[in-house]
């Protein structure tokens, strides 16, 4: 259940919980301000046609990111369901 | 950014706040009547706009400041939105949120209150939360936040009067907010106060002490200089500070609160206050409510259809275009041609000398009637059709589809967005590179904008297409051109990628940086006003330059037509001069001038060369594409002079508004130059490159 893995290998329609971010500089900051702190839960939407960036939903919103950045954030509790947040 | 002069004492200055893309513009444009384009895509407002109107007998000057997510700033774009909201001194900052995403909106809002208690929140967007059955409790959000909360949807006018009334209030003091207090964690509440009592004591700025207690004990020292300069206070070199904020850092550093994890641990409180105070004040009625969203997302960026779809839209809209100018561009040329043999009638009646008819009518005259029926119709056909893709949200799904690409030449996924903004206008697009926050970024989207073809010279590649490659009339022959187009399109999109990737390499090399890019909900356009604004802005737009470029070109044409230089004119000495080497890019003399002489506008191509032709001898009405077409021939064109022609208008020197924008927006000759050599260059080599193979391929057939 507790199992840590990066953002970037969730598949389509997976959610998960923000656990660390390991991101630096402004793009740390970025991220924690468009809502994606530790304890977030993140689902993913849908791959762009050629596979990067990917489109996730966080806190009601769609952020495409890429996979150099989504690498940096470790989340835990993947599950199959999307959209948990609401 | 403007400050107050003593002389508007009286006006009130009102900052207009919010994340990119919440419809800040058209509340700007709601309340102060005025026009500022707006777009479905994040960044759209690059600079600050701000506008005057009254309200109940007080004047007020809107500020419509860039679109920040948060306060502490990520860009230069960031920065002028923080200072303004920190040093502006505003009488009232309005926090513009999207309804339907309220709580990611709310961080902003929090950190804004924490700034300034002369807040109004202004929930946008009404209309699409309530389609999208999404409720928000009013009263209880304004009792949380301790501050007025409207909700508006400005798109329809609903709620502005509200909001100006809450504006009135907290601008002139008669609403006193008391502002939600966001708690941190302990430790950090625990340095905050042990801070305080010697920062409120030095403090003579309008900030609250408790952020500047924050901001020091985070170590924004760019803040702290920002202070330092604006307010002359040093709070670091201060001793009484210095000293508290030793034993402060020493309480964190125990708690393990330093550095990263304490900013770590302010942007959580943050965003768990966000969803504190969003929690029983907005609910969801619909959990689907994002599913036509998902869908139309699945359609437009799909793994097997994205680019088609891309494709196939941009080929509808050049179709569209190309079948929809036909009519009014025939129309158009038959009413102003007409005119033209009444005003030499009205010459000839006041027995102007013959001369002067000329000048005016086949010189000035003439030039202007061809921008306007062979240029305008295109033009006020394509920019609303682009711009009702613009309102619905499309624009950051191109950015999505084809963001790997720009990664691959180290650049940034934001310069999709700005080559979109250069089918409009180059020079459009250029400043709009200001939403790329990595400088080197910015500079390749900026050397690399003119590669999209302006709204001013694809009606060139219209013409000179339809005239050479398509034969048939009808449906089959305007699908024609605009798959000719298109591909032409493609091409220059091609070429963005392939210098951007050697810029990367070369002069400004680099790794791509990290971005976030927002895909903003779908909103329906606003098709009646969409149409009606955008073709009455293009119309006076075109006309504008017509009389400002075209005109003074049709004089300096006509008088270089017939000012005799030794032998022949000087139109025929100066194409003379350039026709050996426009002869190896399979042009001519002529058609390379007419480039040269269209810096200002390249509209006024065309008409420069058929002028050209025409006073080289030929008599020939022009009042046809067929007509046209025949001079052209007559003139030694061939369908390589055609494509020569075609590709040079894409790949070359950007107009003279693109270079001058681009030496303001780098604050350099050098770059600007660049900007000017690279297209040149690469238009120059390619085509040499298909003339040379085409002679070489003739000789041996």
């Amino acid at each position: 259940m507790n199992i840590e893995s990066t953002l970037n290998e969730l598949n389509q329609g997976q959610s998960a919980t923000v656990t660390r971010l390991l991101s630096q500089g402004g793009i740390r900051r970025r991220l924690q301000d468009i809502g994606l702190v530790v304890g977030t839960r993140v689902s993913c939407l849908q791959k762009s046609p050629l596979g990067d960036p990917v489109a996730y939903l966080v806190r009601g919103a769609v952020i495409a990111i890429r996979s150099e950045d989504s690498s940096n954030i470790i989340v835990s509790g993947v599950s199959a369901s999307a959209a948990e947040w609401l | 950014m403007k400050q107050r002069d003593s002389q508007t004492e009286t006006v009130k200055v009102i900052a207009l706040s919010g994340n990119p893309n919440v419809g800040k513009s058209t509340v700007f444009n709601s309340l102060t009547g005025m026009n500022q384009h707006t777009g479905n895509w994040a960044g759209k407002t690059v600079s600050s706009a701000s506008g005057r109107f009254s309200f109940c007998g007080t004047d007020y000057t809107l500020f419509d400041i860039p679109g920040t997510y948060s306060l502490v700033p990520q860009s230069a774009e960031e920065e002028v939105a923080r200072n303004f909201i920190c040093f502006g001194e505003p009488d009232a900052v309005v926090v513009v949120c999207d309804a339907t995403c309220l709580e990611r909106n709310m961080n902003l809002v929090l950190q804004t209150i924490e700034l300034t208690g002369r807040v109004v929140l202004c929930v946008n967007l009404l209309d699409e939360a309530e389609k999208k059955k999404i409720r928000i409790d009013f009263p209880a959000l304004s009792e949380k936040l301790g501050v007025p909360v409207v909700g508006t949807a400005a798109r329809q006018n609903r709620g502005l009067d509200d909001l100006m009334q809450a504006v009135d209030g907290v601008a002139s003091g008669k609403i006193k907010n008391k502002p939600f207090t966001v708690a941190y964690a302990e430790k950090i509440e625990q340095a905050i106060s042990m801070l305080l009592p010697a920062a409120e004591q030095i403090n003579r700025t309008k900030l609250p002490a408790r952020w500047i207690c924050l901001k020091l004990l985070e170590g924004d020292t760019a803040l702290l200089e920002e202070i330092k300069r604006r307010f002359g206070i040093d709070f670091l070199a201060e001793e009484s500070v210095g000293e508290q904020l030793k034993e402060a850092q020493a309480l964190l550093r125990q708690a393990h609160l330093s550095g990263e994890a304490l900013c770590d641990n302010i942007a959580g409180s943050l965003v768990r206050s966000a969803e504190h105070i969003c929690k029983n004040t907005v609910s969801f009625g619909d959990k689907g409510y994002n599913d036509t969203d998902r869908y139309l997302d699945r359609l437009l960026t799909g793994r097997k259809i994205g680019f088609p779809v891309m494709i196939m839209l941009l080929l509808f809209i050049l179709w569209l275009t190309i079948t929809g100018a036909n009519y009014p561009s025939q129309l158009l040329g038959d009413l102003l041609f007409s005119i033209e043999g009444m005003l030499g009638e009205v010459f000839r009646f006041f027995g102007a000398p013959e001369w002067l008819q000329n000048m005016l009518v086949h010189g000035v005259y003439r030039v202007l009637a061809w921008v306007v029926s062979v240029m305008l119709p295109p033009m006020a056909i394509f920019f609303p059709l682009f711009t009702l893709l613009e309102d619905l949200g499309y624009l950051p799904r191109v950015a999505f589809n084809l963001d790997k690409y720009f990664k691959r030449c180290h650049a940034c996924g934001k310069q999709a967005l700005t080559m979109c903004m250069g089918f409009g206008c180059n020079a459009a697009g250029i400043v709009g590179c200001r939403i790329i926050d990595s400088p080197r970024e910015r500079l390749i989207a900026m050397l690399t904008n003119n590669f999209v073809p302006c709204n001013g010279r694809f009606p060139t590649m219209i013409a000179v297409i339809a005239m050479f490659f398509v034969t048939s009339d009808g449906v089959l022959g305007s699908l024609l051109s605009a798959a000719l187009l298109t591909l032409v399109i493609l091409l220059g999109i091609g070429m963005t990628f392939l210098v951007s990737h050697m810029l990367s390499k070369t002069l400004l090399r680099g790794k791509a940086s990290s971005f976030t890019l927002e895909l903003p909900p779908y909103r329906r356009p606003r098709i009646k006003q969409v149409i009606v604004r955008s073709i009455v802005d293009r119309t006076l737009f075109v006309l504008g330059r017509a009389i400002a470029v075209a005109a003074p070109a049709g004089l300096v044409i006509w008088l270089m037509a017939n000012i005799s230089v030794g032998d022949g004119t000087l139109l025929m000495y100066c194409s003379g001069l350039l026709d050996p080497f426009a002869r190896l890019l399979g042009m001519d003399g002529v058609i390379l001038l007419a480039f040269i002489l269209a810096l200002p506008a390249n509209e006024i191509v065309v008409p420069v060369i058929v002028m050209s032709y025409m006073a080289n001898g030929s008599l020939i009405e022009i009042d046809s594409l067929a007509g046209l077409r025949l001079l052209l021939t007559e003139n030694g064109w061939t369908p390589v002079t055609a494509v020569c022609t075609v590709l040079f208008s894409l790949m070359h020197w950007p107009c003279s508004t693109t270079c001058l924008t681009i030496r303001k927006e780098t604050c350099s000759l050098k770059w600007m130059a660049a900007a000017f050599v690279i297209p040149t260059v690469f238009g120059m080599t390619v085509c040499f490159v298909i003339n040379t193979a085409y002679t070489i391929l003739a000789r041996c057939f």
